[in-house]
């Protein structure tokens, strides 16, 4: 067993392990921390594949960014665990076998007589200073434009969804412009009643 | 690496519906309450320019552009007509309901807009990402399409299983892709097809791998069209949503859904025919049979209708298992006329409705004749046509299907429809029942605008007059179909 090998298997545990724990772990908080742990261990994975930065941008953008914010709203949100944990261990018994039956499809199916190494050939390695940054660019903005732009226009509905969803406005904001606050005068504010001084009895 | 620049031009409806869609939600932030109809206005207009540039552009030659990942053939430009003129139908009817129930914002219009731009990336897709792609692109515009009522508990409980669900759905199709993906070695639709045919790819160990991937993909199809058994969120989220919404995610998405089966089992599976043929038979004889019988049960006229969408899938399918480009041209028909009929229907549900009252129940429509009678005209046209009674419409649409089947020699299977739909009849005519021979529970005047009762009409008076004459609509079926 050569060390990519080694190397692979390892992490490919790791990440089975994390994946399990993000699912079945009590506290919302350690269930994102193991999601972390996931995709830093595809990332490595995806190192070995050669996707170098594919695997910078997965801890980049999944790790740093998104996973922090989640993190976030995580921690804020008041989460009612015995609500979220309900059902679990009755539904329990069918997840297995469920699982259980995608397991056995899937090694039968994608197994090594399909994919093994015998069967599909093993890519050369490139040379040093290959840089697969480069490629990615030279075919994001051309070959696959189309695609690119409508990942934005998806992101683009995304926004205007959330924003939709969430924004809510309030009947009476609090909300002060100094500009008026400057212009006042004396005259809004004051009104000088005269009246008669009462006369002690 | 030379680099070609691509041919913007068969794109430009696409182009123009995402530049209007940007330009309305900015400009509808200037827009105040009382003046929201401008943004209404805006959006129809939209429509009918885009309506305009496609048929400018049509041709019957097939163009590839942008590298192969988007196609232009006649399928597609007729498609994408009726697209806009469905969803101007829906935006017209929606407009009284959504005022009332202080909806009437330019999020629904711009989603709306969006969504249709989703559409039209599925039914233009040459490639399995573009097809994802804009598959999500729908589904999220519809998602939060449902959920935009954010007072309303049933809103939100079906925007949230459709959510979960449609996501799981999108999860099986996108695996089912990568499978076929690892086969084929090609996301191109035309180079995969070729590969499968050029290496025999359907005997031999990889057969297994392609026969798991055709699964996911037809699983992912098959939720997103709502057959059985991939049908439960239909009804809960056709009850659930605002009308106006249900009215949309109804009729214009299964145009869309039908050319993605089209682009991927037909161009991209053609190949497979014979296996997904039996798949397919299974989910229409279940839609047919579940479909037809469960919505005799229903008492809310939405959840009927939900699952009446659920029996005409089950006989859009029945066109497309035949396989045969008659068969194709049957279905692309039967799609057709079924979103004329939807539409029309929800928009009966949305004349009724009105400040504080949604008419979805069935013991709303009792005495309509007395109450207002050319509505009731109008809605017993409606439910002849989906019941598949001559001389209407749907009449033509279940006949060209079964045609189709039969001249495949599946005549058990030709029979078993017939059955199922007469079974259907039962709902249909009850309906028509409480319209004219059960006294009102409520008498309130119908309100409504004269545009839509304009629209409405006339949408009731094109199921019956395209029945009378089918052959138009017909003829471009039968030529989109290359």
């Amino acid at each position: 067993m050569g060390f990519e090998q080694i190397v692979f298997y390892i992490f490919s545990a790791i990440l089975v392990f994390a994946a399990g724990m993000v699912i079945s772990v009590r506290n919302p908080v350690f269930a994102a921390l193991f999601l972390v742990l996931a995709f830093f261990t595809s990332a490595v994975i995806w190192i070995l594949l050669e996707a170098e930065f594919l695997a910078l941008t997965l801890v980049l953008v999944y790790v740093g960014a998104v996973m922090v914010l989640f993190l976030f709203v995580v921690m804020m949100l008041d989460i009612n665990l015995a609500v979220l944990k309900r059902g679990f261990r009755r539904y329990l018994p069918v997840g297995f076998v469920v699982a259980f039956i995608m397991i056995v499809q899937l090694v039968l199916i994608v197994g090594p007589e399909q994919f093994g190494l015998d069967k599909v050939e093993s890519p050369t390695p490139r040379a040093a200073d290959y840089s697969n940054t480069e490629e990615l660019g030279r075919v994001l903005y051309t070959v696959y434009v189309y695609p690119f732009e409508i990942a934005s226009v998806i992101l683009l509905v995304a926004i205007i969804a959330a924003i939709a969803l969430t924004l809510r406005k309030r009947k009476h904001p609090r909300f002060m412009s100094p500009e008026q606050q400057i212009k006042v005068r004396r005259e809004d504010r004051l009104r000088i009643v005269k009246m008669k001084s009462e006369t002690k009895l | 690496m030379s680099f070609e620049m691509p041919d913007f031009t068969p794109a430009i409806p696409e182009i123009f519906i995402l530049c209007m869609a940007c330009f309305i939600l900015v400009a509808d932030l200037f827009v105040s309450d009382d003046k929201r109809v401008i943004t209404y206005l805006m959006s129809l207009a939209t429509l009918v320019v885009a309506a305009m540039i496609t048929i400018n552009l049509h041709s019957t030659e097939t163009v590839y552009t942008f590298s192969g990942t988007y196609v232009k053939d006649a399928m597609s430009d007729v498609l994408k007509l009726f697209i806009y003129l469905i969803t101007a139908v829906v935006f017209v009817y929606s407009r009284g309901y959504l005022s009332e129930r202080n909806l009437f914002k330019g999020e629904f219009y711009v989603l709306g807009l969006f969504g249709v731009l989703g559409m039209m990336i599925m039914v233009s897709a040459h490639n399995f990402l573009t097809i994802y792609l804009g598959l999500e692109l729908l589904s999220l515009c519809l998602y939060a399409l449902v959920a935009l009522q954010r007072d309303s508990i049933f809103a939100s409980e079906a925007a949230m299983k459709y959510f979960v669900l449609g996501a799981i759905a999108s999860g099986l199709l996108l695996y089912g892709m990568s499978l076929l993906y690892g086969v084929a070695g090609t996301l191109d639709i035309t180079t995969f097809s070729n590969v499968i045919t050029a290496n025999n790819l359907t005997g031999g160990e990889y057969s297994t791998v392609l026969a798991l991937g055709m699964v996911m993909v037809i699983v992912g199809i098959a939720f997103k069209l709502g057959a059985v058994p991939f049908h439960m969120w239909v009804p809960d989220i056709y009850h659930g949503a605002p009308t106006a919404v249900t009215l949309y995610i109804g009729s214009v998405p299964k145009l869309a859904a039908f050319a993605l089966i089209m682009r991927l089992l037909v161009e991209g599976l053609g190949e497979l025919h014979a296996q997904w043929q039996d798949i397919l038979i299974i989910m229409a004889i279940l839609s047919m049979g579940l479909g037809n019988i469960v919505a005799i049960a229903q008492a809310n006229i939405k959840r009927m209708l939900a699952y009446s969408t659920i029996s005409h899938v089950g006989f859009l399918l029945l066109g497309i298992l035949a396989g045969t480009k008659e068969g194709y041209s049957a279905a692309m028909f039967y799609t057709i006329v079924y979103t004329i009929m939807t539409v029309g229907g929800f928009g009966m549900v949305l004349l009724l409705s009105r400040a504080g009252f949604e008419a979805d129940k069935l013991d709303d429509y009792k005495g309509l004749n007395e109450r207002s009678p050319w509505s009731a005209i109008m809605m017993l046209i409606l439910m002849f046509s989906m019941a598949g009674v001559p001389p209407t419409i749907g009449f033509y649409a279940k006949f060209s299907v079964i045609e189709a089947i039969i001249n495949v020699d599946l005549i058990w299977l030709a029979a078993i429809a017939v059955i199922f739909s007469v079974i259907g009849v039962f709902y249909y005519i009850r309906i028509i029942k409480l319209m004219y021979f059960d006294k009102p529970l409520d008498t309130s005047p119908i309100t409504s605008t004269p545009d839509m009762r304009l629209i409405l009409s006339l949408n009731s008076l094109a199921v019956l007059a395209l029945g009378i004459f089918p052959g138009s609509l017909l003829a471009v079926c039968v030529a989109a179909i290359t």
